[in-house]
């Protein structure tokens, strides 16, 4: 079945539509560019680039698998976004994936030498995002957000990464094929907006 | 045949879809306009904060889409053109509905248009009160903008007459609330209160109304200073403060030099017809001052009711049918939000 993967989580924009069977997950188009301020502008153009490439058409796809985050806000919300307002007017799933899973996912696939480890993506202001898994890929903490001094140094760290359209779809694979009830598009923001309730309005006169 | 135009918008605090049906004759028809407004999250913050705003819009725009669908009895398939607010306003907002616009193009395989919001304003009145004729004046006003804008063709050609140089209107009716313990948003609490008071009880300056001032620009700022200045000078003599007649003399001000200046503007270039549109359009002495200048000026006065007023998808879906009745090209599906969109470019 035709699956389309997406994520803007990260840096990069991130599309590829993915042929899934119940043993194999084929990339058959994928288009990734690293650009953290044009996730609104290059995603549906990505998507479009990814099916046209697969030789298909949007209407072929049968389910939208999306990178949930954690990720910087406004990138986050394109995908997001893009994502639930194509199954909307495809009428078919969309999958949340946390974005960081993928990323491991890719990490258990490619790594010669497997063992415990942290996926660490950045999330700006000094801190990162992050989640620690087991050898196997499954997460064992986070997603959470925090200074990379606090973070775990005795395990292998899995940074500068983006998640791929096969690294995507591998997570929410199971729940695809199943046809499971996707649950909602919400996403990891892991931080509260900065908004301070305004205190006593300023005099404008000297008392 | 007629078609089917879908509008987003999310500039700001609600999360507009309208549906249009334009007409072969040109006529625009309203089938849907369904909003989810955010501000009751901004109200404890005395103003719109943009990330609150923006995650009510992603959690907000494909609900509001399906409710329009539902209220206007179309399908997904129904439509032929999506238009979307590119701008101006709040960078992270737009980009939510801009990118949901540019998905639901895709998907259907429709153009795109993504226009601009201030243009929006004025083409919703299309929807209550038919074709503009081909010049007129509108006077924008809302807690985002103050504008005097020439219209001479709704889908080409909008030139700025004037426009406020610090606080916009509404913002002003927020802080003044504020300085009276009204809450927010403060244009409604403001009208309520100004219905009681006497609006020549205190001579609140006028700005930008002198002779070197800039003719049909507007200035806010002083005015709001003004109004604290008094309030804190009778709080500081341990009087009680006069609320309805600070907020009627207040609203006096504002809507004298509004009135004022779109008046003359439209008398002076030859223009008969004046539309006032955006939030603060629905305020009562705003309208009543309007509706008698122009009276007596012999310019016909066009103010669309107030739902269609306050920020909307039907704004987007009416200007998108007008850009379609006209044959404008679609835009790229690349397309950028611009927070900063000017006037006047009606379609990026
Ligand atoms: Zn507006």
């Amino acid at each position: 079945m035709l699956v389309l993967a997406i994520d803007t989580a990260t840096p990069a924009v991130t599309a590829g539509v993915v042929d899934m069977e119940r043993q194999s997950v084929t990339v058959l188009a994928a288009r990734v560019t690293q650009d953290a301020r044009a996730h609104g502008e290059l995603l549906t153009p990505h998507i479009l680039d990814a099916v046209g490439r697969a030789g298909v058409t949007l209407r072929d796809v049968a389910a939208v698998v999306c990178g949930v985050g954690p990720g910087p806000f406004t990138g986050l919300r394109a995908g997001i976004v893009t994502a639930a307002a194509l199954a909307h007017s495809l009428d078919v799933p969309a999958y949340p994936v946390c974005s960081l899973d993928a990323i491991a996912a890719d990490a258990v696939t490619e790594a010669d030498s497997p063992g415990p480890f942290l996926v660490v993506t950045d999330a700006r202001r000094r801190e990162v995002y992050w989640a620690s898994y087991d050898a196997a890929g499954r997460r064992t903490h986070g997603p959470d957000v925090a200074k990379p001094a606090d973070l775990d140094s005795t395990v292998r760290h899995v940074a500068h990464a983006h998640p791929s359209p096969g690294g995507l779809v591998r997570v929410a694979a199971s729940a695809v094929l199943d046809g499971e009830t996707p649950s909602p598009l919400t996403p990891l923001y892991l931080r509260r907006p900065d908004a301070a309730v305004p205190g006593e309005r300023k005099r404008v006169t000297t008392p | 045949m007629s078609s089917i135009v879908m509008g987003i918008e999310s500039s700001c605090d609600e999360t507009g879809v309208g549906l249009v049906r334009l007409h072969d004759d040109g006529g625009v028809e309203l089938l849907a306009d369904e909003v989810a407004s955010s501000v009751e999250e901004h109200a404890r913050f005395g103003g719109v904060v943009p990330e609150v705003a923006s995650r009510a819009h992603l959690e907000a725009m494909v609900p509001t889409v399906r409710r329009a669908f539902d209220t206007a009895g179309l399908r997904m398939a129904d439509v032929d053109a999506i238009a979307v607010t590119a701008g101006p306003g709040l960078a992270g907002a737009l980009l939510v509905g801009v990118s949901a616009a540019k998905a639901y193009a895709a998907a259907l395989d429709v153009p795109l248009y993504g226009v601009n919001h201030l243009a929006g304003h004025i083409a919703v009145d299309t929807l209550q009160h038919g074709p503009l004729p081909t010049s007129s004046l509108a006077l924008l006003v809302s807690g985002g903008h103050t504008q005097l804008l020439r219209i001479d063709d709704i889908a080409s050609k909008i030139t700025e007459v004037g426009a406020t140089v610090d606080d916009a209107a509404g913002e002003a009716y927020d802080k003044v609330a504020r300085v009276l313990g009204l809450p927010y948003p403060g244009g409604p609490p403001i009208d309520r209160a100004a219905r009681e008071g006497d609006p020549n009880a205190i001579a609140f300056p006028r700005g930008m109304t002198g002779p070197r001032d800039a003719p049909f620009d507007f200035s806010f700022s002083g005015l709001k200073t003004a109004v604290a200045r008094w309030v804190e000078g009778a709080q500081a003599r341990g009087e009680d403060v006069p609320v309805a007649d600070v907020a009627a003399s207040f609203q006096e001000a504002v809507a004298d030099v509004l009135t004022a200046k779109a008046v003359r503007a439209a008398t002076e270039a030859g223009i008969g017809t004046l539309v006032i549109s955006g939030g603060v359009a629905a305020n009562s002495r705003l309208a009543g001052l309007a509706a008698q200048r122009c009276a007596d000026a012999g310019i016909e006065l066009r103010v669309p009711r107030p739902r269609l007023c306050t920020d909307n998808g039907a704004m987007i879906a009416a200007l998108g049918a007008h850009l379609v009745a006209a044959g404008c090209p679609p835009s790229p599906l690349d397309l950028s939000a611009d927070p900063s969109l000017p006037v006047s470019t009606v379609c990026l």
